[in-house]
């Protein structure tokens, strides 16, 4: 498979949010807005980049038995790196996402994509994993985010759309994140997985 | 009359599934009857316990006093799967049962982030060590109570006819999404509450 494939692999055969639906916390918990998805996703894409590209390099010196427990270390010294990084540049980010940081480090997709793929693949081949599933799970956090947004309070990307008081205010709580995700899923079943 | 309120907080008001989105995939995963899911919780339950006790000494009597808070995450994660990985052992020796009973969800339990959650949670909310034990078990039945509700409602659409589309995790989702809306219902009761007993 050539590097762009295994990209668009990412975002559409193996998009992480609705056809493996792995890391549905993260998804639920802080699509309240667009913006919120987006910044969740980009650390996620990071981490997962990054994790993905180390543990490709360091597959063949980690012993077989603690391969698991050598992975989430290595996951979680990147995941502190990005926590640190928006701590310090994005304090704003840091605490809408706030406890969702340090769970990227039990995020199923991190760890699921270093055990299927980076350990199977290349280094240049696992970034492009990384790139391809983190764009994927960006991609379907900001759609999940906008529909929310949109139904919620109006806005798109905090840009006024329709005045506030026509929004439905329970798509911003708690149960519009699963009833939004539970229709987008199904909308993805029916068009795009045949 | 405090520890009264935190429980009540972390089961219905503050529920770790329905209102802060932890511990989704199990919620999912392993809901499709009532007793699985029930022995899951008491799993969770049991885990998310151990793991408060353990994790908290670790940061105030460790990682605070040597300044190494930054190092919060990378710790807690490796002390929860060795954890786990030792209460899986010592039950398989001890009590044969028990671990049937929760043998299988014992593995799934480390990267739940319900456990990861609360104990990152009690640090951040600056809790004592019996306001983090009480929170830790009150979250866990939290956590129990969401899952049997849910799994008992998934036994019944089970055998409904969905439309295409929607069989599945789309039909579970929105299952969850008006049992959520079920549980706003309890949004203030911690104020009210509080507010009676004069706190």
């Amino acid at each position: 498979m050539s590097k762009l494939g295994i990209i668009i692999n990412g975002i559409i055969k193996e998009n992480p949010t609705f056809v493996l639906l792995l890391g549905m916390c993260p998804t639920l918990g802080t699509t309240s807005s667009a913006i919120n998805g987006m910044s969740m996703g980009l650390a996620t894409m990071a981490v997962l980049i990054c994790s993905n590209f180390v543990i490709s390099c360091v597959k063949g010196l980690i012993p077989d038995k603690v391969h698991i427990p050598c992975y989430i270390v290595i996951i979680a010294g990147f995941v502190t790196v990005v926590q640190l990084l928006i701590k310090a540049y994005a304090p704003a980010v840091d605490e809408t996402l706030g406890l969702f940081i340090p769970l990227i480090v039990v995020n199923c997709i991190v760890l699921g994509r270093a055990e299927s793929f980076a350990a199977k693949n290349g280094p240049l081949d696992s970034a492009c994993d990384g790139i391809g599933i983190g764009l994927g799970f960006t991609l379907a956090l900001t759609l999940l985010g906008l529909c929310r947004e949109l139904l919620g309070a109006g806005t798109a990307f905090n840009q006024p759309v329709y005045p506030e008081q026509f929004g439905a205010l329970t798509f911003v709580l708690a149960p519009g994140a699963f009833i939004t995700l539970a229709y987008l899923s199904a909308l993805f079943n029916k068009f795009i997985k045949k | 009359m405090e520890y009264i309120i935190l429980i009540i907080t972390a089961i219905f008001v503050n529920n770790i599934v329905l209102a802060q989105f932890l511990g989704i995939c199990p919620f999912l995963g392993v809901s499709k009857k009532v007793d699985t899911a029930g022995w899951m919780g008491m799993a969770v339950l049991f885990v998310m316990l151990i793991a408060t006790l353990v994790t908290y000494p670790i940061y105030y009597g460790i990682l605070v006093p040597y300044n190494l808070k930054f190092m919060q995450t990378i710790v807690y994660i490796l002390v929860i799967a060795a954890l786990v990985q030792t209460v899986e052992i010592i039950l398989k020796k001890t009590m044969p049962a028990l671990y049937s009973a929760l043998g299988v969800f014992l593995p799934l339990i480390t990267t739940n982030c319900t456990i990861l959650g609360v104990a990152i949670n009690v640090i951040n909310f600056e809790y004592n060590l019996g306001q983090s034990t009480v929170y830790a078990i009150a979250t866990a039945l939290g956590f129990t109570l969401a899952m049997v509700l849910f799994a008992g409602i998934r036994e019944q659409t089970a055998i409904t006819k969905t439309p295409k589309g929607m069989d599945g995790t789309p039909i579970a989702l929105l299952t969850a999404g008006l049992l959520a809306m079920a549980f706003m219902g309890f949004s203030g009761v911690d104020k009210g509450l509080s507010a009676a007993l004069g706190l």
